[in-house]
């Protein structure tokens, strides 16, 4: 079993205990889970700023602004999201927050397009220091795994 | 007083008779002529664009399946409008379920026509008024690649549209009014925009989606590509006329490839779907869809 693989599944058993853990008192945990991860979603917009800049022509193709850009992307979609998504921090329940219900009760599905992001990440890492076609090329599997994600499990506007 | 009772009673008969004629007549289903596809081979390779372009897989793949390379179009997707709900059917080659038995031509007139094989009316969920405008090279290449797809045993459901919306012939009236064989943008345009063009206004139907409806749910030409309340009911759908959609040709070519808005934000919602069709096409057919995008009359 993959690294990655294992550290998801592990986020989705430890979800419930992770909001037992949180019912406690002190800070609101549901309030600070949902602000911790519209922040790594700012996070993936920032790097990705970078290389749709490039991909634009926006801003000067430069190999290891891009490479650094895709490889934050890594990082962060390698981290550990197990206290990012408590029970009752979803749309309608919790404000602020256009996580919609579904995706606490399609975990598998949630898991496979973490994946496919993190993959979509890795290939733009490989792209993005060969040259700017390949960047280019590689925004579209980039782009296309928020969208998928975001089509199933995030409210419209 | 009698004599002038029944007099009058034939005459509103009559008349009634003459009405109904006329309206049988006016409401008759327009074929495609045999001379269309006269000489003409469709090629699955091009086809492949042109149904990506036309965007069927994201009508017909049955609901919650996942996004696959080659679609099962076994239907089943419900669409809601105030006229009833209408439910996508299945468009695979099937014998018994699909169109396996249907003649390359009949398909190409359903979906340039909105006639079936049989002659009734197709309800406008179904965006032939756009299709119309289509080449029929383009509509044969695309039936042979729709050929080479998976095929399902599913049967298609009826909609549920009750009357007087339930009377199909009605629809032929309804195309009278609202269809139309031109272009809606017209006079000179660039290559590049002639193609957008063709894209936007024959294949992509992006107007039955961003063109408001008036109250017989027939486009406001007028108010072409100018925004419109969202079917579902929530939200809106919005304007891409250059009133009110200000991104550069790169960005909007850039957002057709990956979804990803120029402050990278992603396209969620119904505009993923058509992403994923969109991502399909040569660059410059994406390029082509944003040159248009930027000469269609703006729109506040």
């Amino acid at each position: 079993m993959t690294r990655l693989r294992s550290f998801v599944l592990i986020t989705a058993a430890s979800a419930v205990v992770a909001s037992l853990a949180v019912a406690q008192g002190g800070p609101d945990p549901i309030a600070g889970a949902i602000k911790a991860r519209q922040a790594h979603m700012q996070l993936y917009q920032h790097n990705i700023a970078v290389l749709g800049g490039m991909a634009q022509g926006n801003t000067e193709y430069n190999a290891d602004a891009a490479v650094a850009a895709a490889g934050n992307l890594v990082a962060l979609s390698s981290l550990n999201q197990m206290t990012y998504w408590p029970a009752g921090s979803e749309a309608g329940v919790a404000e602020g927050t256009r996580a919609l219900p579904a995706l606490w009760t399609s975990m598998d599905d949630v898991i496979a397009k973490a994946m496919a992001f993190n993959a979509a990440a890795l290939a733009m890492q490989a792209a993005a220091g060969t040259d700017l076609a390949a960047l280019q090329g590689a925004m579209g599997a980039l782009g296309g795994a928020c969208g998928s994600c975001h089509e199933s499990y995030r409210q419209p506007n | 007083m009698r004599a002038v009772i029944r007099g009058l009673t034939r005459f509103v008969i009559v008349l009634g008779l003459i009405g109904a004629a006329v309206a049988w007549f006016l409401s008759a289903p327009e074929r495609l002529p045999a001379a269309a596809l006269a000489g003409l081979t469709g090629d699955a390779t091009r086809g492949a664009t042109v149904f990506a372009a036309a965007g069927c897989a994201s009508c017909h793949t049955a609901p919650e399946s996942a996004a696959t390379e080659a679609p099962v179009l076994s239907g089943g997707k419900r669409f809601v409008s105030e006229f009833g709900t209408f439910i996508a059917p299945n468009i695979t080659n099937d014998q018994s379920q699909g169109v396996g038995g249907w003649t390359d031509a009949q398909i190409v007139e359903a979906v340039m026509r909105g006639v079936s094989p049989r002659g009734a009316h197709y309800y406008p969920a179904l965006p032939y008024d756009a299709y119309a405008k289509a080449e029929p090279q383009d509509m044969l290449d695309m039936v042979v690649y729709l050929r080479s797809l998976p095929t399902s045993d599913i049967a298609s459901q009826p909609h549920e549209v009750g009357f007087p919306f339930s009377i199909r012939r009605a629809v032929g009236l309804w195309k009278l009014l609202f269809n139309s064989d031109d272009w809606v943008v017209a006079g000179d345009l660039t290559p590049e925009q002639t193609r957008g063009r063709y894209l936007v206004e024959a294949l992509g139907h992006c107007g039955e989606c961003h063109t408001p409806r008036n109250a017989l749910g027939g486009l406001v030409r007028a108010n072409w590509l100018g925004g419109a309340p969202s079917p579902s009911g929530e939200g809106r759908i919005p304007n891409i006329t250059p009133g009110g959609l200000t991104w550069s040709e790169a960005e909007i070519a850039q957002y057709l490839f990956s979804g990803l808005t120029p402050d990278f934000d992603s396209a969620g919602g119904v505009m993923a779907a058509v992403v994923r069709n969109t991502a399909q096409l040569p660059e410059t057919d994406r390029a082509a869809i944003a040159a248009y995008l930027k000469v269609v009359p703006t729109r506040e």
